[in-house]
């Protein structure tokens, strides 16, 4: 199959899960247990991650200024720019794409395998809309929530490795992440993580949906959607960075 | 009754199903036979519409699945039933859970405590009341089947698939399934198909049998005219065990 054949079937898949939706009273359960699945059990690993991006961010920085005349307050910003125009929300969604898009595709895939997709296709059920959707408004809802919360995590590991290591005094970290702060970087991590997770569910989704064979073929499938995802990840920040700074 | 004119299927250069017509007549049990790979599940699958045929038509009580709008295919599948080879129950649900889902997806108004003895009803018609709170993978392949059954018939309704019922059974358990199948067709007035691939089931259930050879529809008629069939290819599926031979 064609690039070309395959971006057109991706796009009717994603038709399909808008196109003749079951009832409403349907989904708010289902998009609940994603938004558990997607957000609460990975949060522990954006933690991790985050906090040590962001104090390792404070410390190579601490390193590189070796100018008197550069106040250390400008550590703070550097970690703060960062930190919230590339590292929270990229660097996150492409842990998200490993263990989100992992486990999206290896579900759908082997639900594909055994037949319970079918199985939903025959009630009469719309399978695609029934399976994905709640996953795509679940990961849209607990990925940017999770950058937030990477963010966060990256100025505070930061701040506290900077400050333990005596490379920064509080004042100045806090004063430099305080200085020329524009609200803007916010927004625009916000829709750079919203615009990820949409790629990141959906893609994911996508590749094991289309499962054929077996046990195999799902893990295949699960490498496939991790590697698709980063991909659409990094052509996507590209986009929007030349679109919205 | 469930009315199949003219399907033909290919994947890629094979020509999987070729021409096959068929009528499967009420309250009988249906079989779908032949060799492995002569396309019996990718005729099932046409039938209940999984797989799109290239040409042809499936006709339920003379609605069409293939010409009829959305909304009347979407209310077409609702009467249909399906039970597949590997039960395709969904894990993350218990026994129970699995039959229940139909009525929660596809019923309004209906009340938690008469979805209860619904689903109740059905398991006890299975014998599985007592394995309602188990999950999938804690059961056997037979049980595994029997829930499929569960599921399949909770929703009343008209029309019942089995893919290969019988496969990956031990014999006893085999011909329980195939006098389950029976007696929930007549019970409940359905129009179902199987296909197996089983001669035991043949000769058991087989009201109406279709063989199916290089995808076309070899011979068709009822399980005692089988074994007296002129078919060549008929002949060498049905006798390649010599216990067959027997009941000449």
């Amino acid at each position: 199959m064609n690039a070309i054949e395959n971006a057109g079937r991706f796009f009717l898949f994603l038709k399909s899960t808008v196109h003749n939706p079951e009832p409403f009273r349907v989904y708010p359960k289902l998009v609940v247990v994603e938004m558990v699945k997607i957000g609460t059990d990975s949060f522990l690993i954006v933690a991790i991650v985050s906090s040590f991006i962001g104090a390792v961010t404070c410390i190579q920085t601490a390193d590189n200024l070796v100018s008197p005349l550069v106040p250390l307050s400008v550590i703070g910003t550097i970690v703060r720019d960062m930190t919230l125009l590339e590292l929270a929300p990229t660097f996150t969604c492409v842990v998200l794409a490993g263990k989100v898009g992992s486990n999206l595709a290896g579900e759908i895939g082997s639900m594909r395998i055994t037949e319970q997709v079918d199985a939903l296709e025959v009630m009469g059920i719309n399978a695609s809309s029934y399976l994905i959707l709640p996953k795509m408004i679940a990961a849209c809802i607990m990925i940017p929530a999770l950058c937030v919360m990477s963010a966060i995590l990256a100025l505070m590991g930061g701040y506290l490795i900077g400050v333990a290591a005596d490379v920064i005094t509080p004042h100045d970290y806090i004063e430099g992440l305080r200085s020329g702060f524009r609200a803007s970087n916010v927004y625009f991590a916000l829709v750079k993580s919203f615009v990820f997770a949409f790629l990141i569910s959906s893609i994911s989704s996508y590749k094991g949906y289309f499962t054929t064979g077996g046990a195999l073929e799902i893990g295949q499938a699960s490498t496939k959607a991790v590697t698709n995802s980063v991909i659409g990840i990094l052509i996507a920040d590209f986009l929007l960075a030349q679109l919205l700074i | 009754m469930i009315e199949i004119k003219n399907i033909k299927k290919r994947f890629g250069d094979k020509q999987v199903i070729d021409g096959v017509s068929g009528r499967f007549e009420n309250s009988n049990n249906s079989l779908i036979i032949g060799a492995s790979g002569t396309g019996k599940s990718v005729l099932l699958k046409c039938i209940v519409g999984l797989v799109a045929p290239d040409e042809g038509d499936v006709l339920f009580d003379g609605r069409s699945l293939y010409k009829s709008s959305l909304k009347e295919v979407k209310n077409i599948r609702r009467e249909m039933g399906m039970l597949f080879q590997g039960g395709a129950l969904f894990d993350s649900l218990t026994v129970a859970e699995n039959v229940r889902f139909p009525l929660d997806m596809l019923t309004e108004g209906m009340g938690a405590s008469e979805k209860a003895d619904r689903v109740h009803q059905c398991l006890i018609k299975v014998g599985l009341e007592q394995a309602a709170d188990k999950k999938p993978a804690e059961i056997s392949g037979g049980m595994r089947k029997r829930v499929g059954i569960a599921r399949a018939i909770v929703m009343n309704p008209k029309y019942l698939f089995c893919d290969e019922p019988n496969s990956g059974l031990d014999p006893m358990t085999s011909i329980k399934i195939d006098e389950l199948i029976s007696e929930i067709t007549d019970e409940y007035n359905m129009t179902t198909i199987v296909v197996t691939h089983d001669m035991n089931s043949v000769m058991g259930i087989g009201e109406y049998v279709m063989f199916l050879y290089q995808g076309k529809k070899e011979w068709e008629g009822d399980n005692k005219s089988i074994l007296h069939s002129d078919s060549v290819a008929l002949r060498e599926f049905v006798f390649a065990s010599k216990i067959m031979e027997s009941l000449l």
